[in-house]
């Protein structure tokens, strides 16, 4: 199953902390699937995922207004 | 060592100041990365993420955002309860509000300082300029970061190291003191001169820093310790500090009414933490209680509820009401009028 992380309701910075938690227990070529309410993680996520190496496949608000975003893990 | 690269590790706060000493460290061939800390009471995105009216504005990290601009990687790094020890027992005391900012710097670097030992790197960097903050950036203080963290010579301050006795990178001479600063006092003229040199943008000069200087937070958090008869808080409470209208109607219980839909939405996400309220033939704020209210206290949280949605005008509103758990039914009330809203209330 593609892991998923629940980061709705969590508030900047704690969706890039969560996110870094689970990709550190993930292997190169994985993908994990992110939902957040902080509209702020648009920004963020990529951005760190940029440092880190990772890749974003996508990120965009779905219709309930939540942010979803898909990573690729690059280690 | 890889390379034979000096490691630094900075305290990287989204600010200018941390940014300019990390890239100093750069201009001198070290490897950097930056660490930043999560205590819970961060000026970050925050409140701003959560109004939808604030979220033209681009929401961003500024510690990541100086990050990418370094070109260095980011730790940040989630420390909210072992930070309540340094906000509710401060061996140094607190500044002006709720702020124990000495003791906070000497927790930040000691942090920093544990993860440089964990992690193989030499020395530790702040942006630290002598005498630009009243409390932590003194001369007088300056040692009792380094010894309380126990970073000692390891804490670089290469903004000001000029103006301070020398520490072990440059004694080694992993660092060249001369390239070093000697900034002093409040004027921010020089690093934003730097910052302009180096093409840099950043959110605000100062650094946004903390919510415990904030005199309207720091009354809402020290109301909640009253209530509780005791100083604790969780990390609900202190987010919650930033969000919404915060009103105390009686004593043994507050409510939390939502602004608008970005913290209407928040607070959705604590139903099933407290008694919530809101209007059904109306729009208007969903509305949480904190505290024991009997069946007449819940009336006064509805009426209040009614009182700020858009039927504040009807002759009455139907308010339903929900607990953790399930619904608790359906009131209807007349809204409160707006004279009856005592001002002291507001928190
Ligand atoms: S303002 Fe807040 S984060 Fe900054 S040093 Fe003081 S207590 Fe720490």
């Amino acid at each position: 199953m593609m892991p998923h992380l629940d980061a709705r309701y969590l508030l900047c910075p704690m969706p890039v902390i969560r996110v870094s938690a689970c990709v550190a227990g993930l292997s190169t070529g994985e993908v994990l699937t992110v939902r957040c309410t902080d509209r702020g993680a648009l920004n963020d996520l990529p951005a760190w995922c940029r440092l880190e190496g990772h890749e974003v496949l996508q990120a965009e608000a779905d219709s309930s207004g939540d942010v979803v975003l898909t990573i690729l893990v690059h280690k | 060592m890889e390379n034979g690269k000096r490691k630094a590790i900075v305290l990287l706060s989204g600010g200018l100041d941390s940014m300019l000493a990390a890239r100093l460290m750069l201009d001198q061939g070290i490897h950097v990365e930056g660490i930043n800390f999560f205590t819970g009471f961060c000026v970050e995105g925050h409140t701003h993420a959560v109004r939808e009216d604030r979220q033209k504005r681009n929401l961003r990290n500024s510690a990541l955002h100086s990050a990418e601009q370094l070109g260095i990687r980011l730790h940040i790094v989630d420390v909210i309860d072992e930070y309540k020890d340094v906000v509710l027992n401060p061996r140094h005391g607190y500044g002006t509000h709720l702020n124990p900012c000495l003791d906070c710097k000497g927790f930040m670097v000691g942090k920093a300082r544990a993860w440089m030992e964990q992690n193989g790197f030499d020395f530790i960097v702040t942006g630290e300029v002598l005498g630009q903050r009243p409390m932590s950036q003194r001369r007088d203080t300056f040692p009792v970061i380094a010894r309380e963290s126990g970073a000692t010579d390891r804490l670089l301050r290469p903004l000001c190291a000029r103006l301070l006795p020398e520490t072990l990178p440059e004694r080694e001479g992993w660092v060249d003191r001369e390239r070093l600063l000697g900034l002093s006092g409040r004027s921010r003229k020089p690093q934003i001169a730097l910052a302009a040199a180096y093409g840099f943008t950043y959110a605000q000069p100062a650094g946004g820093c903390c919510f415990l200087t904030d005199a309207n937070y720091t009354h809402k958090l020290k109301d909640l310790w009253r209530s509780r008869g005791e100083r604790r808080y969780d990390f609900d409470d202190i987010m919650l500090l930033k969000i919404g209208r915060h009103l105390r109607p009686r004593p043994h219980f507050k409510l939390i009414v939502g602004r608008e839909a970005g913290e209407n939405r928040f607070l959705e996400g604590y139903r099933n933490r407290f008694v919530h309220m809101w209007a059904l033939d109306h729009n208007g704020p969903l509305v949480l209680l904190q505290g024991d209210a009997n069946e007449a206290d819940l009336d006064l949280a509805a009426s209040i509820t009614a009182r700020f949605g858009q039927g504040r005008g009807a002759l009455k509103v139907r308010v339903a009401v929900g607990r953790p758990g399930g619904p608790l039914g359906e009131r209807d009330v007349k809204p409160l009028p707006a004279h009856a809203l005592a001002a002291e209330w507001y928190l």
